[in-house]
């Protein structure tokens, strides 16, 4: 076979979104997928029969509207918005909702700080100005410190506007934020404990930190900069789940005359004197390409599917060195019914439950969940984000049936005593005795669950350490140093090899940006 | 605090002058008596026993052994048969020297590597997904450098193996005075000599044997300070003196690639990849940026600046580590290039300097001038690029 301009490895999102706009440049592109199902990170999976299930990832909500655009996807799925964007129901019985609209949040704050729902706009106002800044970040190739390139200001202008906006004041205030960490940054603004949780909670959904860790600010901005609502968080699901839309891209990227191939194991990446050649199969079959684009973590291409033994030794320590740590677990239920959380009860309880519940009711909460994993162990109050996907799209389940999925932290990946093999279940324990807390009536409606451990999602869905995002969401790997400094550029040592994956920058969540941002960089080598 | 080396209660007496410096943390002799220049003579018309147990020394084991040591050094490790050993550099991913050193194939899959900076860290991190096992084993071993055109004969007389049989760049183990000993005929003098390695319970047995029948030779006991003469006569260069280890360079600057430090030859393109391969490749293409050579200080020259103050010339009686300036011009205009170290030969009756200069004036013959500093006054004398190395003799191989 030696029809093909390019291979990509993996048929996760970012690889589709390369796939589609290499093909969509006129390239001959095959897609190789190890599992049957393309989407990667982002696949709906029928776990339970009659149950459609997004394992992994489950909102919508960070996709980049250029992705969307681009690849015609908003034709090929509907998008449901979620409103509410999260609720926390509190241990004492009380609630905060957060909604789109924000006056209608300020009247919620206002139930526990008249001075926090005061300041809740001017918040909002200033990190939208700020997360301005880091989204036009995300869009762009890293430069490539020290020498810095025409091309890479001339893109880096853009920037220019959204920095201007900011004023002076508020540069100072970017630079100043983005190491903080999120607690002193709330403490800033805020007094009520309930307000400062909720939002805390989003700067450590995807890294394996506490809220009083540096840099946790920043990545609260990622998420802002990055989310549908405008806010700290993304609130969408597609309809029939992620899978669907990674399915849209696998189709766009088809249409565009892309081959996606299912079932098929990538052993290694050939090179010849140091320029790629093409794959070699789990089968023995060998498929040769002038281009490579691996979207599988840094991990795993350098130093499994490349042989390392040909690569720089800086090059391997750097790559060694990427942390990963994953501490997220995720687990599903299936649900005779819906939970009843007397805290959010009243007239509007399905409202409510239409948006994801965070339990996370102050920031000393989420620190003491922290706590435990810094020594290898479980929290043993964890912080959980609850979506019931069913509520506002029925169709993913048995009519009258439910979907529960729930990402639970802090499950470190490297467990002090034991190993996950046994701890699943009793995480599930603590899961299901937590929600039983908050809805007293959630056990008795269980039909079934799947746990999702760390070393499950290093096993199934390559994310080495269980780690959601291909490396950890630090300011220390973000931009230039993703996945490490030098080859932040979506280029590898190997000429013709590149990298698409949630491992460059701009990082983890369905964005496509890393996609995007690597078909841009392929094409221009190609002129 | 320093530290002893096994043969340091022997060189601890011997040592009158208690002229000590450091290396790589021990106590190492610059001289035992009060000058070095009787230590000199020995090395070049009978034998010296120098102390180089502060060398680094690793063992690298395994069936991936070969792969580590191709991997990480210019020179194709697969070459070297067992028993055998090769003098080499290593470098950075960027293809900057980061050592130069020998590496001995003990074994099929089995190298001992001494290397003048702690490298350790450097084998293992380039180990990685290889199965190979890599030792410490600078204190395993106490090592003695015998050099000198009589060496041959005084260890003969302590051996039952036949050191004639022994080739240069060649090893065999063997007994000295009844102790186990792993004998190389490598030095760093350029002249015909041996490395011995040992246990550190026999070192001071081993060093009395040697000192006893080497008396019969005039063989001496010899520090740093005449090693250096007779290495910059050979042509052999010095870490942190004509190059620095591109492992704790600070600046580009300080940093250089085998082809500029005449290395070049061992440089081997065809053995498959190797760290800094891609580097080096582009920049034998495009021809390194400076270049090694050897100069012969016109002394006459020399005499006549002297003279302008009625002095008598002054020869650097001892070598000399610097960075002096060289220009293509007596007006010192036009800066080429640094010398880097230099020492009168007592035994060629010549004035002679390692420098790295810009590649045009690389050719043997090319007159170039050094600066040279006469009562507090600069002045460029001229000297000759000559062929390196300086004192080459036969019996070095034969």
């Amino acid at each position: 076979m030696g029809n093909n301009d390019v291979i990509v490895i993996g048929a996760g999102h970012n690889s589709l979104v390369t796939a589609g706009y290499l093909a969509k440049a006129g390239r001959r592109v095959v897609v190789l997928e190890k599992r049957s199902v393309v989407g990667g990170f982002a696949t709906s999976e029928e776990i339970f029969p009659g149950f459609k299930i997004s394992p992994c990832a489950d909102t919508a909500g960070y996709l980049s509207n250029e992705v969307k655009a681009d690849l015609k996807l908003d034709s090929q799925v509907t998008i449901i918005p979620l409103d509410p964007i999260a609720s926390s129901p509190e241990p004492d019985g009380s609630h905060l909702t957060i909604w789109r609209d924000t006056a209608r949040t300020v009247k919620e704050i206002e139930r526990f700080s008249a001075a926090d729902a005061a300041k809740y706009p001017a918040f909002v106002e200033q990190m939208t100005k700020i997360a301005g800044v880091v989204g036009g970040l995300l869009k762009l190739t890293p430069i490539d410190l020290p020498s810095v390139g025409l091309t890479d200001l001339r893109a880096a202008l853009g920037l220019a506007g959204p920095i201007l906006k900011l004023g002076r004041k508020n540069i100072n205030g970017l630079l100043r934020v983005l190491p903080m960490p999120v607690e002193d940054l709330l403490n800033e603004w805020f007094e009520s404990d309930v307000l400062k949780g909720a939002i805390a909670a989003n700067a450590v959904k995807d890294i394996s930190w506490g809220p009083q860790e540096a840099g946790t600010a920043f990545t609260l901005l990622y998420n802002w900069a990055l989310s549908d609502t405008g806010l700290f968080r993304s609130a969408s699901l597609v309809k029939g789940g992620i899978g669907e839309l990674t399915r849209a891209m696998a189709e766009t990227a088809r249409g565009f005359g892309a081959e996606i191939r299912t079932d098929v194991e990538v052993k290694s990446i050939q090179v010849d004197q140091g320029k790629v050649a093409g794959v070699t199969l789990a089968n023995g079959e060998n498929i040769q390409a002038g281009v490579v684009v691996s979207g599988a973590s840094p991990r795993t291409t350098f130093l499994e599917l490349l042989d390392a033994r040909t690569l720089d030794a800086s090059f391997v320590r750097h790559v060694r060195n990427i942390k990963y740590r994953g501490s997220a677990s995720r687990i599903h239920f299936t649900l005779s019914g819906l939970p009843e959380f007397p805290a959010l009860a009243g007239s509007e309880t399905q409202g409510y439950l239409r948006g994801p519940i965070q339990i996370a009711p102050s920031i000393a909460y989420l620190q003491r969940a922290f706590d435990c994993t810094k020594y290898g162990r479980p929290s043993n109050a964890p912080y959980l984000d609850i979506v019931i996907p069913t509520v506002a799209d029925p169709s993913l389940a048995p009519s009258g049936k439910h979907i529960m999925s729930v990402t639970v932290k802090y499950t470190p990946y490297a467990l002090r005593d034991g190993n996950w093999g046994s701890k699943g279940e009793e995480i599930a324990k603590l899961v299901v005795d937590t929600i039983t807390e908050y809805a007293p009536n959630f056990r008795a409606l269980i039909i079934d669950q799947r746990m999702i451990t760390p070393t499950d999602l290093e096993a199934v869905y390559d994310l080495p350490e269980g780690n959601t995002n291909h490396g950890e969401m630090t300011l220390d790997q973000f931009f230039h140093m993703r996945p490490i400094p030098g080859y932040a550029r979506y280029r590898t040592p190997v000429e013709g090899m590149y990298i698409c994956g949630s491992g460059c920058h701009p990082g983890g969540g369905v964005t496509g940006l890393p996609g995007r941002n690597a078909a841009r960089e392929i094409l221009k080598d190609a002129k | 605090m320093p530290r002893h080396t096994p043969f340091h209660s022997r060189t601890n007496v011997l040592c009158e002058s208690q002229s000590w410096v450091e290396w790589s943390g021990y106590l190492s002799a610059q001289m035992y008596e009060m000058d070095h220049i009787h230590e000199y003579n020995a090395i070049r018309l009978s034998a010296g026993l120098f102390d180089i147990s502060p060398l680094y020394k690793y063992f690298i084991r395994g069936q991936d052994a070969v792969a580590l040591m191709n991997r990480v050094i210019t020179r194709d490790a697969s070459k070297c048969r067992v028993d055998q050993v090769i003098y080499t550099a290593w470098c950075d991913d960027e293809g900057k020297i980061i050592d130069d050193g020998t590496v001995a194939r003990l074994g099929e899959d089995f190298f001992r590597m001494t290397t003048a900076t702690p490298t350790l860290y450097w084998l293992q991190d380039n180990a990685f997904g290889m199965d190979v096992e890599i030792e410490d084993v600078t204190d395993a071993y106490g090592a003695v450098a015998l050099q000198g055109p009589m060496s041959r004969d005084i260890l003969q007389q302590l051996t039952d193996a036949d050191m004639s049989d022994l080739k240069y760049f060649h090893l065999l183990e063997t007994k000295l005075a009844g102790a186990p000993v792993n004998v190389s005929r490598v030095g760093y003098t350029g002249d015909l000599g041996y490395e011995i390695f040992a246990d550190p319970d026999h070192c001071e047995k081993i060093w009395d044997a040697l000192m006893e029948t080497g008396a019969d030779y005039k063989m001496l006991p010899a520090g740093m300070i005449s090693l250096d003469m007779a290495r910059i006569e050979a042509g052999l260069l010095l870490l942190d003196a004509d190059f620095h280890s591109a492992s704790s360079s600070i600046f580009e600057l300080e940093k250089t690639s085998p082809y500029e430090l005449g290395l070049g030859w061992m440089v081997n393109q065809k053995k498959g990849h190797f760290v800094g391969q891609q580097a080096l490749r582009h920049e034998n293409a495009r021809g390194p940026a400076t270049c090694t050579v050897g100069l012969e200080v016109d002394v006459l020259a020399l005499e006549k600046v002297f003279a302008q103050y009625s002095m008598p010339l002054q020869l650097p009686y001892q070598s000399w580590v610097d960075a002096i300036p060289v220009y293509s011009d007596a007006d010192q205009r036009d800066h080429i290039g640094r010398a880097t170290s230099g020492t009168w030969s007592p035994v060629m009756k010549k004035y002679v300097v390692i420098a790295r200069v810009k590649p045009q004036y690389a050719k043997l013959g090319t007159r170039i001038y050094l600066e040279q500093t006469v009562e507090a006054r600069r002045f460029a004398v001229p000297a000759t690029v000559v062929k390196m190395p300086f004192f080459d003799p036969p019996r070095k191989r034969e």
